[in-house]
């Protein structure tokens, strides 16, 4: 329990800077994925082929490679293009991209790829009467889409959204590689210090486990209170 | 581009190779702690629950790190002939994968267990069918059927998670392609054609359980 004490002496203080760190990271990777879903979503609905597509391809490569994959991709390759591109401006010292930037990015793009998937299958399952019902009564398309489709949407995603947090928290777990201090990496610099890898990789499992149980707590609470009336 | 292929192939018999061993492994846990999870003794189903909580709720890396650094930690096991074993990187991987399918496979197990319509048990009891023979004969292979789309996902999933024996000095897949990013300076050519070896994978091993859901489909 020593170990655990805040201050100079304990790693309890850098513990919990570092839990703090991987909620921000969730949760930014979880807004970026929400903004990639909301453009791949209609790609995959839409009638174009084309789009069609893109929008396919996008969902079913992201979920088909590692998701270690792709942040070693962004960071490695993103340090190489964004020098790239200096280089062109005339600058050419190295330039480090922020490892919090490329985590949230790369963790966002995977999550995004899930959120798709589940914004999709809540708006199949809306009933086509809706859509019928609005056109019917000369709603524009915009709005029928602002006030119709997309409140049901979310209320219908909530459950397999907060399937989708779950594995984005623990997606972040593999940000740790690329140097961010989150908790992993505390936890891997505390147990290379103290040579106590068993009780420190503990810990960060019963960190991990909290914050789960924690959101699926949060997550109900929201479910039941939009789930009113239904 | 050509000349990295046969070393990022070598890798890949490796990713195989544990997703194989893995996923038997796997499988065998998972069947216990589902049979665990439906028995009505409460302490049994809380163990087994407990056991799929925590596996479901850690990151894969944590699990691995808590093996493969966190058990060598405990001195009696450095002392037993389990030593061979956890202190090969390539068993702590398999282990810490085994563990993780096992808990996901439980979980798909048990609701397939659950989802099994009363009617087919009690048609079984009535025809003086023992318990055991309901057990092995009925139960298992609907559940075993049911589950076959959700399993087919896990495959995946756990073939992702195979990249991360990478990290523990394991050459997979994913260990290769860092080596050649580390020796060429080329990030994208390294790792674009490691994804498009992991999408090949995944798009045989999708092909593969389609086949099974066709031939062995089960309505109710």
């Amino acid at each position: 329990m020593e170990l655990l004490s805040f201050g100079d002496t304990g790693w309890g203080d850098e513990l919990f800077f570092a839990t703090l760190m991987t909620i921000a990271v969730s949760i930014a990777a979880m807004a970026i994925g929400f903004i990639f879903a909301l453009i791949f979503t209609p790609l995959k609905l839409s009638k174009n082929k084309t789009l069609n597509v893109i929008g396919n391809c996008y969902t079913t490569i992201i979920r088909g490679v590692p998701e270690l994959l792709v942040i070693y991709l962004l960071f490695f390759g993103g340090t190489g293009a964004a020098m790239y591109v200096a280089s062109i401006f005339g600058y050419d010292g190295y330039i480090e991209i922020n490892a919090f930037i490329t985590g949230a990015l790369a963790i966002g793009i995977i999550s995004g790829a899930y959120s798709t998937e589940v914004f999709r299958g809540a708006i199949l399952s809306i009933d086509k009467g809706q859509f019928e019902a609005s056109k019917v009564l000369g709603i524009k398309k915009n709005i029928q889409f602002y006030k119709i489709i997309l409140p049901q949407m979310l209320r219908l995603s909530i459950p397999n959204l907060s399937n989708v947090w779950q594995i984005t928290l623990k997606d972040t777990s593999l940000i740790s590689v690329t140097g961010l201090v989150e908790i992993m990496r505390q936890s891997y610099i505390a147990a290379g210090s103290t040579r106590d890898p068993l009780f420190f990789y503990s810990v960060a499992a019963v960190l991990y486990l909290m914050l789960t149980f924690l959101s699926m707590k949060l997550i109900n609470k929201l479910e039941i209170k939009y789930s009113k009336g239904y | 581009m050509i000349s990295i292929f046969p070393s990022l192939l070598s890798g890949a018999v490796i990713t195989l190779q544990l997703l194989v061993s893995s996923m038997f492994f796997g499988l065998i846990i998972g069947l216990i702690f589902a049979i665990l999870r439906i028995n009505k003794n409460p302490i049994i189903n809380k163990f087994a629950y407990g056991y799929s909580y925590f596996f479901r709720g850690t990151p894969l890396l944590v699990q691995l790190y808590l093996i493969y650094y966190g058990l060598a930690n405990i001195e009696f096991l450095r002392n037993s002939f389990f030593w061979v074993i956890i202190k090969e990187p390539y068993w702590c991987a398999i282990i810490a994968f085994s563990l993780n399918t096992g808990a996901y496979t439980s979980e798909i197990l048990r609701s397939a267990f659950q989802t099994i319509k009363k009617g087919y048990i009690e048609a079984a009891q009535s025809l003086g069918v023992t318990k055991k023979i309901t057990f092995y004969r009925i139960q298992l292979p609907i559940a075993i059927k049911q589950s076959l789309p959700a399993y087919g996902n896990e495959i995946i999933l756990m073939l992702k998670g195979t990249s991360l024996a990478s990290v523990i000095t394991i050459m997979d897949l994913m260990g290769e392609a860092r080596k050649v990013n580390v020796l060429t300076f080329k990030p994208f050519e390294a790792f674009i054609t490691a994804g498009i070896i992991y999408l090949f994978i995944t798009f045989i091993i999708h092909n593969i359980i389609r086949y099974f859901e066709k031939k062995y489909g089960f309505q109710t």
